[in-house]
């Protein structure tokens, strides 16, 4: 028998995805992993985007209706696709509305008026950071969430947000200088310039 | 700047409260193909996966776990998620099983992972009752192809709901528990349970 081959037992239960080889070149995917990991691989990543670009009281509702769009359409995903950039314009979806929502609503707080805590532990991000990134215009707020937390390139940032990718790139530095700025002072301090 | 953003980081709580509501909203919206847990057993974790059907997969931990998600996912549904919901009646029955207190299982079972003369073998293997055995010989003759010994053998080497579709109570001519899914010290643990040795 040959040694190289493998056994037919062995191989019954074996993947059928496997993503790439040791040389980096991908394999063809016949179907994608369990949904679930993608949950677990990207959910933490989306959930700080959700929570810099629409705050605390609606990034858990952002996060999960994201999640369940991504879910619902998962089986139609190219199994080559790029999986976290969808989930954030999925997400950047989400942002949208909830943007178009609020503009009909009393100017954003940091926390629920209803004193409902949507996050149990508001008290670092939402007291802090999310003051300050509420003050950026939407643009500046996304760009600099989908660049610094997403790490999507600027190109790719464009497409989501219209322009340029010089422009969303300005919009992320502006927004980032505008946030340094805005900190100063408060425990979230890290100096004015880079 | 990273390190400003480092305070938007999910908690572990935070994690697992998201996942479940997800859990939640996709069953409520038919999304949820196939859900799965994990229960603790007397031979190490045992995945438990079920289908609007039933029950469709159980698995040991020596038949990893994330392999076998990998396949629910490609023969059956990518929309695969880890939720306790509608498996609490086959981790309780499983765990009644293994402590003495329960022979047969009640819970539906979707038994789509096998076809053809596969199924007709489980179906002949689930016939096979409490505390006897049975030969690979016998089962394919019950099965109607009296001289398909390999394929029998085969069909019951890929049972995707072991325990719940008995092939532990399928042994060889000579008598060693060899060749069982959760390896053959857990054939003969099961057997001994049962009082069948």
């Amino acid at each position: 028998m040959n040694p190289a081959r493998p056994s037919r037992a062995g191989r019954a239960t074996s993947p059928v995805w496997t993503s790439h080889v040791p040389g980096g070149r991908r394999l063809l995917d016949v179907s994608k992993p369990p949904f679930d990991e993608v949950v677990t691989g990207h959910g933490p990543a989306v959930l700080r985007v959700c929570r810099a670009v629409v705050g605390p009281v609606d990034a858990d509702d952002a996060w999960s209706e994201t999640f369940l769009a991504a879910l619902r359409a998962y089986p139609d995903l190219p199994a080559d696709a790029n999986v976290e950039a969808w989930l954030v314009t999925i997400a950047h979806r989400k942002a949208i509305d909830v943007h178009r929502g609020r503009a009909r609503r009393p100017t954003p707080t940091a926390l629920p008026p209803d004193g409902v805590h949507h996050d149990p532990e508001p008290a670092g991000w939402a007291g802090e950071l999310w003051p300050a990134l509420a003050e950026l215009p939407f643009k500046q707020r996304v760009t600099v969430a989908y660049h610094y937390l997403a790490g999507l390139p600027y190109g790719e940032i464009a497409d989501l947000v219209g322009g340029t990718a010089a422009a969303a790139r300005r919009a992320s530095s502006d927004g980032i200088t505008a946030l340094r700025k805005s900190l100063e002072g408060t425990t979230l301090d890290i100096g004015a310039t880079p | 700047m990273t390190e400003l953003f480092a305070i938007l980081d999910a908690t572990d709580a935070d994690a697992r409260r998201l996942h479940d509501r997800l859990a939640r909203a996709a069953a409520s919206e038919g999304l949820l193909d196939v859900a799965y847990r994990t229960v603790d057993s007397p031979y190490g974790p045992i995945l438990l996966a079920r289908t609007d059907a039933g029950l469709v997969r159980l698995a040991y931990a020596v038949q990893d776990h994330d392999a076998v998600l990998s396949e629910l996912a490609a023969r059956i549904s990518p929309r695969v998620l880890r939720t306790s919901a509608g498996l609490d009646d086959a981790a309780r029955e499983l765990e009644e099983y293994f402590t003495g207190r329960r022979r047969t299982f009640e819970v539906p079972l979707d038994l789509r992972l096998a076809r053809g003369f596969r199924a007709a073998v489980l179906a002949e293997l689930r016939r096979v009752p409490y505390g006897s055995t049975t030969s690979y010989t016998a089962l394919a003759t019950a099965a109607h192809r009296p001289k398909a010994i390999r394929p029998t053998a085969t069909a019951c080497a890929s049972n995707p709901l072991p325990v719940v579709v008995p092939c532990h109570r399928v042994i060889h001519k000579d008598g060693n528990p060899r060749g069982y899914a959760g390896g053959s010290g857990v054939k003969l643990a099961l057997l001994t349970l049962e009082g069948a040795v």
